[in-house]
């Protein structure tokens, strides 16, 4: 049996943003396991409730109700113990700003008791690992975006806890920097049998990084599983993308149909068809007068993003690169 | 489920906290090394502030001013504590707190009190240096006795601390870091009037607020040695006081720091 590295159970949290206003329920009755030993990612649009849910799974918020706990132990705020078991990577790290990269992860490395010559080794095994070496001597102020958060995820990495919880790790990265992290993530993970937990926006990368995936809407996980099997759960449809030249001809049967059932983004369409549907408004489309107003089309099976709406979201905020 | 307990208990790193003092260290060694590439200018600042006003007020105040004298040097020596201590780590943790940069610490398994007291030993650290050119040049300015300056370094140190401790609460305190930042100003402005100007120069109502101010028993210390008569007792006493002010403020700002996490959005 597979344990749980984090049980989060019925937890909640509300945010005010004055005395007078009303309370806002950033997680709103959150219940979730994270396997041991696993890569689970949590998606979801901005304002679900992510960085206050992995907050509170690391101890550094505290929820109005509810419990988390690690490895079968109460989670609890300011609790150093959870800060010895589990690294976290917040979606910036001021703190370090000023700083050289390679004084960042060896402050940290010391931070998490080891000692002085351990944690210059490491930092240095870092450095190379994730291809710093010709940033080490730079000040996080001075570096790039991705460079930046680069540096960041080796000051997460540093040390090696058994459980990392990683909010937006990829963000801002080339696609070498990206992919060097997820083969560092990966290496931690078949080696050691690290835990991940990380927050993404980025559909495409969740689909293909993630061994399971919890989708929050509103404070509220719509939706948990692998992210196959979420998909398999929508897979009676199809999507189909449409990319209109100039406005599409409303006198069309085919154009009609869809308006009111595609999600818009500019010139963009995006609908969820039934197989046959699709085909038909498809076939219909290419062999009519629409086609002249058409840039592109795709017809894709179902994405992660395809479930998050199929399951109820209610924005449009999650990327698809 | 006893397996991943022993596995877990001995991963790599999982079971090594460190102590409060290795914690501290390594926070200090971090900030040492922020503040050396970034703070450079402002520690000059606040060094050429405090020289600036020996030399001003060298014009206005006559050699068998003595008492006087001391009073200014001194003053200005504890200033570019209050500067550095007082003023740039109240902006800092001001900062550190509107911008969520308190979870980096508080994810980490380490006590605030170890980040309060290794960034309130380094910005001490970082006032010194400032500080003791400025009492250095200042006795040789006013003609001020050399036989007890000696006695400037644990003063500076205490001093240093203390204020350095009280910018860590006011900048984790404050709810805002535009209040933080107002408050560090206004208390080393305080530090700088009721510091350099002699006790006896003061109104009586004045004075009051004076003795409550933490930088005035380093004043007094100092002044006391420029003058070249201190007394032991007097000294300790003097120095116990400040480094009660540094255990009350470091308390309270390490109390502060927990709420200041858990209080900040996510």
């Amino acid at each position: 049996m597979q344990t749980a590295a984090f049980e989060v159970r019925d937890l909640r949290r509300c945010y005010r943003s004055g005395r007078r206003t009303t309370p806002v329920a950033a997680n709103d009755g959150i219940d979730l396991d994270v396997p041991t030993g696993g890569v689970f990612g949590i998606l979801g649009p901005n304002g679900a409730g992510k960085s206050t849910l992995i907050r509170q799974l690391v101890g550094l918020l505290r929820p109005d109700a509810g419990s988390v706990s690690l490895f079968g132990q109460p989670v609890r705020a300011g609790s150093r113990t959870t800060g010895g078991l589990v690294a976290y990577l917040a979606q910036d790290e001021p703190a370090l700003d000023e700083m050289s990269v390679v004084a960042a992860i060896t402050t940290t490395a010391r931070l998490r008791g080891r000692s002085r010559s351990d944690a210059q080794r490491l930092a240095a095994e870092l450095i190379d690992e994730l291809g710093l070496t010709p940033l080490a001597a730079r000040t996080l102020t001075s570096l790039s975006g991705g460079q930046r958060r680069l540096a960041c995820v080796a000051v997460a990495l540093v040390a090696d806890r058994p459980v990392l919880v990683l909010d937006e790790p990829t963000t801002g990265l080339d696609p070498v920097a990206r992919r060097s992290v997820w083969d560092a993530l990966s290496r931690r993970r078949r080696e050691d049998g690290t835990t991940v937990v990380l927050v993404t926006h980025n559909v495409l990368e969740a689909e293909s990084v993630l061994d399971r995936v919890a989708i929050l809407d509103r404070g509220r996980v719509i939706g948990c599983d692998s992210p196959g099997r979420l998909k398999a759960s929508v897979s009676d449809e199809v999507r189909l993308d449409l990319v209109w030249r100039r406005e599409p001809p409303a006198d069309d049967p085919v154009v009609a149909m869809l308006a009111p059932r595609s999600f818009r983004d500019g010139s963009r369409w995006t609908a969820r068809l039934g197989h046959a549907e699709a085909r038909a408004a498809l076939d219909h489309l290419i062999a009519g007068p629409a086609l002249d107003y058409l840039d592109d089309f795709t017809l894709a099976t179902p994405s992660l993003e395809d479930v998050y709406l199929a399951l109820g979201g209610c924005d449009d905020d999650m990327e698809r690169a | 489920m006893t397996e991943l307990r022993e596995r877990v208990a001995t991963a790599p790193g999982s079971a090594s906290a460190p102590s409060i003092l290795t914690a501290a260290a390594a926070v200090y060694a971090g900030q040492l090394a922020r503040v050396r590439a970034a703070r450079g200018p402002l520690l000059f600042v606040a060094t050429l502030q405090s020289l600036g006003i020996e030399v001003l007020l060298r014009g206005v105040v006559h050699n068998d001013g003595r008492s006087t004298a001391a009073a200014i040097v001194a003053g200005s020596t504890v200033l570019v504590a209050a500067f550095v201590g007082l003023n740039l780590l109240a902006q800092r943790f001001g900062a550190l707190r509107a911008g969520g940069a308190l979870d980096y610490y508080a994810a980490l398994p380490i006590s605030g009190a170890s980040v309060v007291l290794g960034t309130t030993a380094s910005y001490a650290t970082f006032a010194i240096p400032g500080a003791l050119l400025t009492v250095v040049v200042g006795t040789a300015m006013y003609g001020l006795s050399f036989t007890y300056l000696w006695l400037a370094v644990p003063t500076v140190i205490a001093a240093g601390i203390a204020l350095s401790a009280v910018g860590a609460a006011i900048g984790l305190v404050l709810p805002r870091p535009e209040l933080a930042t107002v408050a560090g100003q206004l208390a080393m402005t305080a530090a700088l009037f009721l510091g350099v100007i002699p006790p006896g120069h003061l109104p009586v109502g004045v004075r009051g607020v004076r003795d409550v101010l933490p930088s005035t028993y380093g004043v007094d210390a100092l002044a006391a040695a420029l003058r070249g008569h201190p007394s032991a007792g007097g000294q300790l006493w003097r120095l116990a006081a400040t480094a009660g002010y540094a255990a009350a403020a470091l308390l309270l700002a390490s109390r502060a720091f927990r709420r200041s996490v858990d209080r900040s959005h996510g």
